[in-house]
């Protein structure tokens, strides 16, 4: 296989880690826009690890995840009373804040970021995490805790009145996102081998939105589809990867006209 | 010392105000947070430079032309990116992914059409700055100043004597009453766009002329202050967004003066961060919070 | 088995609920009933901990429940139906059941990982458990049929047996049903009634919030009348439909 295709399925394995890692949240009902925050934290954490503590990388995908999920409760707790538009607009606040420490922390090199850093991410590696998380969520699936999930996400009155502690749920889907991110982070940096703020920013958390959007949130694979769609679309076609932005805009743009049921409520049938 | 960055303050907040008014007539009309609205305000920027470098034109012509162009973006943006949701009674997220699109969209076209590079208005104007007492002021602060209050004041006439103005109200409190009592809200929409993408564009170019640092990124962050002062000062509400902008501005400056200045945007995601979990109704919006 | 003392609801400027006092005896069926807008929907809501009380104290079975949390409340043995049906559209019946079943169930998301794997038609623990006593419920209500339907796809009166079959799978001791009568023709009603009486056979103790007062004279044991936020009469039910104050209160709203 040619080092270039699989440098491409590489980024397919982390986008699909980083996008499985945010369907989560997705299917509590809380609409994050700032993984791109959570990814860094895994990044940042996990470089330090390997390279100034010499460690190897699963311990360092370890404890950037742990950190990225400690952030994640951190947010997961004022996150439980807002919802709709204003936790998207808090999470891109958080995710700009992470961005903009970072950018302004002197031991990770401010704007400069890091480099060089060694190249640990394998293909079996990134393909085992993402089959990991994958198998994680469809173990949730039909279990106690999915169906709470799916109870929270399309009416938490109602849930809570079935007696289910929203602030578990909802916190701990929280945290588990943000783990996910974090190690999605993690393998980005020792494939990507610079990292710096930039990469983390908004439009990197809209990146990983896009593609749970456009795989639909009915189901687990979703994430799947869509990371395959937006990290094999660019290599297939020029000028998608010239244009990326706006291809990925416009794509969003028909999504929500064109099947927003599909975007965040499963299988809900059409108005009677 | 203090009464100069109160000022100061006052400029930067003016600018500030502008983009959320917008933000607060679109949310006030259709119920909506316009997510690329930052992104409009940077091409209203990159339209007045564009005009100064090819016409070599003043201020107030690039001020103009951005006011109209963005206008037309904004009716653009609604007729093709919002009006189809409606029409298929999408549900209340819909509209708000779409307008994460736009900005994307936005964004690559500008960075490709204008260069990724930091640009500045070339200087026609020779800044002239006066004392008043212990305060100095330039000329272009002036102008900014005076312009936005302008077009707020212009805007509050507009909302309160004028046809459109009171159909554009009467919409934002209830799209169905209106349309019983004959107002076409679709056209109100589209001049709430249009309004709202003016007023951004104003701003771009204001801000440009004061910064001198034009850029296809210099929106995000706007953006994102805008949304925050429109949650500040109630959502919806148009007063609530000038006070809340220049209250920002003032905010803003103040803390870069007396706090490390490379953090003053996270201190700003901080408190709005902070508004969102106390009082997401905003210092000056009424009921409940959905 | 509930106690509910000098209870007060305020929102903003609006008085709800005003000194509200309400004794339901274990085992028996109790109903709340006035005109529309006397808060009787209010009650129920600040009973079961989905809001505050603004004063006054609510207890089951002797323990201060007051101003819980939705969520402990219905561990502590209370269930309930909604006015307005709020089932979980993305699910069938069964799983809707086996949702309301969280409460007597444990395993969050650790155990959602290491819990036995079964096959396709065979399932062990919990998981086995809580179907067959969905099935169970959804059989008791009538809607054994129906167990794979999505929730959006049954009728109303379908849909708020359901509700009745979800509240009933956390084995609750009190149940509270908000008008569960709603729409449904008197066959149905008739029906409805039967259940009530086969809940209340089970060990269940029932209050119901209803319009139909047909409904209530039958089933009911004890009649609590609220008007604009206050009881105006309790008792059993032929006494109180003969109360002049409670006539008038109806009667005045007709006008």
């Amino acid at each position: 296989m040619g080092s270039y295709w699989e440098s491409v399925l590489i980024f397919l394995g982390i986008n699909t880690v980083l996008a499985l890692s945010l369907y989560l949240p997705i299917s509590a009902g809380q609409l994050s826009l700032g993984h791109g925050g959570f990814m860094a934290i895994g990044a940042y954490v996990t470089v330090i690890c390997t390279t100034w503590l010499g460690w190897p990388l699963p311990a360092g995908l370890a404890v950037g995840g742990l950190v990225a999920a400690l952030a994640g409760a951190l947010v997961g707790f004022p996150a439980l009373r807002i919802r709709g538009i204003y936790l998207i607009i808090l999470t891109m606040g958080f995710g700009e804040i992470v961005r903009i420490f970072f950018l302004n922390f002197e031991p990770t090199g401010q704007a400069s970021g890091i480099g060089g850093i060694k190249h640990l991410t394998t293909l079996p590696l990134v393909t085992l995490v993402a089959a990991l998380m994958l198998a994680c969520l469809m173990r949730f699936r039909g279990s106690r805790i999915g169906r709470a999930l799916r109870a929270v996400q399309e009416d938490e009155v109602a849930a809570e009145a079935m007696g289910v502690n929203l602030t578990r749920v909802k916190v701990t889907a929280f945290a588990l996102g943000a783990l996910g991110a974090g190690l999605g982070g993690g393998l980005y940096a020792h494939h990507a081998l610079f990292i710096d703020p930039a990469q983390f920013g908004f439009f990197r958390s809209a990146e990983i939105f896009l593609i749970v959007v456009l795989g639909g949130v009915g189901s687990y694979w979703g994430p799947v589809v869509g990371a395959a769609v937006v990290t094999l679309l660019p290599e297939l076609l020029r000028f998608v990867q010239e244009w990326r932005m706006t291809v990925f805009g416009t794509l969003l743009v028909l999504c929500a006209v064109l099947r927003p049921a599909g975007l965040l409520s499963p299988r809900r049938r059409a108005a009677a | 010392m203090l009464l100069q960055q109160l000022v100061n303050g006052l400029m930067l907040g003016s600018t500030y105000s502008l983009i959320a008014i917008g933000y607060a007539l679109i949310f006030g009309v259709l119920g909506l947070v316009h997510l690329a609205h930052g992104e409009v305000f940077m091409m209203g920027a990159l339209i007045g430079l564009q005009l100064v470098l090819w016409l070599h034109a003043g201020p107030a012509v690039a001020l103009v032309g951005a006011l109209l162009g963005t206008a037309v973006l904004g009716i653009i943006i609604e007729l093709t990116a919002f009006r189809p949701i409606r029409a298929r009674h999408g549900p209340i997220f819909a509209p708000m992914v779409s307008t994460i699109g736009v900005g994307l969209i936005l964004q690559e076209v500008a960075t490709k059409a204008f260069g990724g590079e930091q640009v500045g208005f070339p200087h026609r104007l020779e800044p002239v700055t006066w004392r008043l007492g212990p305060i100095t002021i330039s000329s272009v602060q002036l102008l900014i100043l005076g312009v936005s209050l302008a077009l707020m004041v212009a805007l509050h006439l507009w909302v309160t004597r004028t046809r459109m103005g009171m159909a554009m109200r009467a919409s934002a409190e209830s799209t169905l009453t209106a349309r019983l009592l004959g107002i076409s809200t679709d056209r109100v929409i589209l001049v709430t766009f249009a309004v709202a993408s003016a007023l951004a564009g104003a701003a771009g170019v204001l801000v440009g002329l004061s910064f001198n640092a034009i850029s296809p990124f210099m929106g995000i962050d706007m953006g994102v202050k805008g949304l925050a002062i429109m949650l500040l000062g109630g959502l919806g509400n148009i007063y609530g967004a000038m006070v809340g902008g220049l209250l920002l501005g003032a905010i803003e400056v103040l803390s870069v003066a007396y706090l490390a200045s490379s953090y003053r945007d996270a201190f700003v995601f901080a408190v709005m961060i902070l508004i969102l979990i106390f009082r997401p109704q905003g210092l000056f919006g009424v009921g409940q919070v959905r | 088995m509930l106690q509910v003392a000098r209870l007060a609801k305020r929102f903003g400027g609006y008085q709800a609920l005003t000194d509200v006092d309400l004794a339901v005896e274990p085992g028996s069926v109790h109903a709340v009933i006035g005109p529309n807008g006397a808060g009787k929907t209010t009650l129920f809501n600040v009973i079961t901990g989905v809001l505050p009380p603004t004063a006054g104290s609510v207890a089951l079975e002797g323990r201060d429940i007051t101003g819980w949390r939705a969520d402990r409340v219905t561990h502590a043995g209370i269930a309930r139906t909604f006015q307005q049906v709020r089932l979980f559209r993305g699910m069938n019946a069964l799983e809707n059941v086996m949702v309301g079943r969280h409460t007597r169930t444990r395993g969050g998301f650790g155990a959602a990982l290491v819990r036995p794997l079964g096959g396709r038609y065979r399932e062990r623990g919990e998981e086995a458990e809580t179907r067959r006593r969905a099935r169970e419920l959804l059989e008791l209500v009538g809607l054994g049929r129906r167990a794979g339907t999505w929730a959006g796809d049954l009728t109303l009166v379908e849909q708020r047996r359901l509700e009745v079959a979800r509240a009933l799978a956390s084995d609750p001791r009190l149940l509270l049903l908000d008008e569960p009568a709603g729409g449904m023709t008197p066959v149905e009603v008739e029906d409805l009634n039967q259940l009530i009486r086969k809940i209340r056979e089970s060990g269940v103790t029932v209050v119901l919030v209803e319009h139909h007062v047909r409904l209530v004279m039958r089933v009911s044991d004890v009649v609590t009348v609220l008007d604009a936020g206050r009881v105006i009469a309790t008792g059993p039910p032929d006494r109180v439909r003969r109360d002049p104050r409670v006539i008038a209160a109806y009667l005045g709203r007709e006008a």
